[in-house]
């Protein structure tokens, strides 16, 4: 399902991280850096809400609005019950929307603040998302202390809070077009290969982008998906090559972006709600207002993975959704 | 695309794990371990004069401490990333385990966290322990009696 949108733009945006992304490649790009992980809070929890808390003020300055300007709020993250985004939020002035499709829960709330920014429902809407590697450590994996060695397809959940404003004023970044993805279960069922139980939603929602808009991919100057990791990278090329015989040109993952992958203790990259929101905002943002890339195509992919399904044996379904990107001209 | 065939194309660019140079890390670091610990009940037995059945006691004991110290200080999960098997097995990846959810859970209190999850990865070692520790000792009499 395609949207597509005459009067909705990113007008501005905020992205605070943790100390492994001010380790990587993008790190000047980012607004705020921690270089711990608890950033003055007792529990991870805390500290992730904080992360949205920094993303949202730091947007507000930026922009030199107040909270009383705000309509909505489009939060999500991966805790349970959504607990950042809740906790987050608690006792704010505007109303408040918790939306969860894991890592491809930006791309989610983009969507649907635009929805409502287009059809005049709100002038106003932040549009948040966040993810702490300890958090989902806890939640997902095992205890932080115990570490544990992981397999080399394993991904690095980023820690991050990041923030956009969305509205109809013709400012900042245009969100030109959106797809909401269906959920594809790929067959995998590897907690540490997300990569693979991911690239066919990201497939899927690609070529229907492509075919409700009846594009090419050269149309993009850069096809961004969200969290693949560096195998997951090379599936999904080779997966569109065979299935839909599409040559995915101009193509890079965020998760292999953000981090230094062979010097970094990540794995296979980065992933997390908060992984392909942090590059575009930082980095991919900064390149379009120099005019460097013109139309980008951000493809935010979540593995919708519950640690009871995967115990019982099941596979792990996965779902993407992209937002259609331009410079203002 | 069907499920086997993507299966094959996941396989080809998913990287082997280097198995035999983990194993032999593990030989190594297990050895070592083994080492330390007779080391310790040498210790124990001849500069403390304890029993060597006690000074094994004292041996476990010694290590678990040091490994749940390691742990809390932060130390000990790089360690065993490093020397998997060699840490893991050992009473040293037992005690981590535990120690590791201790430390985890604390925070949502002394019953509700920390008694609660504390052997949350260590409470499989407990169960399976016993289990097949009845299961042999069983087999042992069945065998004794015949």
């Amino acid at each position: 399902m395609t949207f597509k949108y005459k009067n909705v733009y990113i007008n501005c945006a905020a992205t605070v991280t943790g100390p492994y992304e001010a380790k990587g490649p993008l790190s000047k790009y980012f607004d705020k850096s921690y270089d711990d992980l608890y950033f003055g809070t007792n529990t991870w929890e805390d500290a992730e809400s904080k992360l949205i808390n920094d993303a949202v003020n730091i947007l507000l300055e930026k922009n030199g609005s107040t909270m009383f300007d705000i309509d909505l709020f489009i939060s999500g993250d991966l805790q349970n019950q959504l607990t950042a985004s809740n906790y987050a939020f608690s006792g704010q002035q505007p109303s408040f929307i918790g939306v969860y499709a894991a890592c491809a829960t930006s791309t989610l709330g983009l969507t649907i603040g635009a929805n409502m920014i287009e059809s005049k429902e709100a002038e106003k809407i932040i549009c948040t998302t966040s993810s702490h590697n300890n958090a989902a450590e806890k939640q997902f994996r095992y205890p932080v202390e115990y570490g544990g060695p992981k397999p080399k397809t394993t991904t690095f959940t980023s820690t991050g809070g990041v923030a956009a404003l969305l509205s109809s004023k013709k400012d900042g970044i245009r969100l030109e077009s959106a797809t909401l993805g269906r959920i594809i279960d790929s067959g995998e069922s590897d907690v540490y290969h997300m990569g693979a139980v991911m690239a066919p939603a990201a497939a899927d929602t690609i070529y229907k982008h492509l075919l409700d808009t009846g594009r090419s991919v050269d149309y993009y100057d850069l096809i961004l998906t969200g969290d693949l990791g560096i195998y997951g990278k090379e599936i999904l090329k080779e997966y569109m090559a065979i299935e839909y015989g599409i040559e995915l040109k101009n193509y890079d993952d965020t998760g292999v972006m953000i981090f230094d992958v062979k010097n970094q203790p990540v794995y296979a990259g980065a992933s997390g709600p908060a992984c392909a929101p942090l590059v575009t905002y930082g980095y991919i943002f900064q390149q379009m207002k120099q005019k460097k890339l013109q139309k980008v195509l951000l493809v935010a992919t979540g593995a919708l993975m519950s640690t009871s399904r995967v115990n019982e044996k099941e596979t792990i379904p996965a779902i993407a959704h992209a937002v259609s990107l331009e410079v203002l001209s | 695309m069907e499920k086997k065939r993507y299966k094959d194309l996941v396989d080809k660019y998913t990287p082997k794990e280097e198995i035999f140079y983990n194993a032999i890390i593990a030989f190594i670091i297990g050895g070592i371990m083994g080492v330390l610990g007779q080391a310790l009940i040498d210790f124990y037995s001849y500069y403390l004069t304890i029993p060597t059945k006690e000074a094994t006691v004292c041996m476990i004991v010694t290590l678990i401490f040091l490994s749940c110290l390691l742990t809390s200080l932060g130390f000990f999960d790089k360690f065993v990333n490093f020397c998997k098997c060699g840490l893991i097995i050992p009473i040293t990846g037992f005690a981590h385990a535990t120690m590791s959810a201790a430390l985890e859970y604390r925070k949502e209190g002394f019953i509700t966290g920390l008694g609660a999850n504390m052997l949350k990865l260590s409470g499989a070692v407990i169960i399976f322990g016993v289990v097949s520790a009845w299961t042999f000792s069983l087999l042992r009499m069945l065998i004794g009696v015949i």
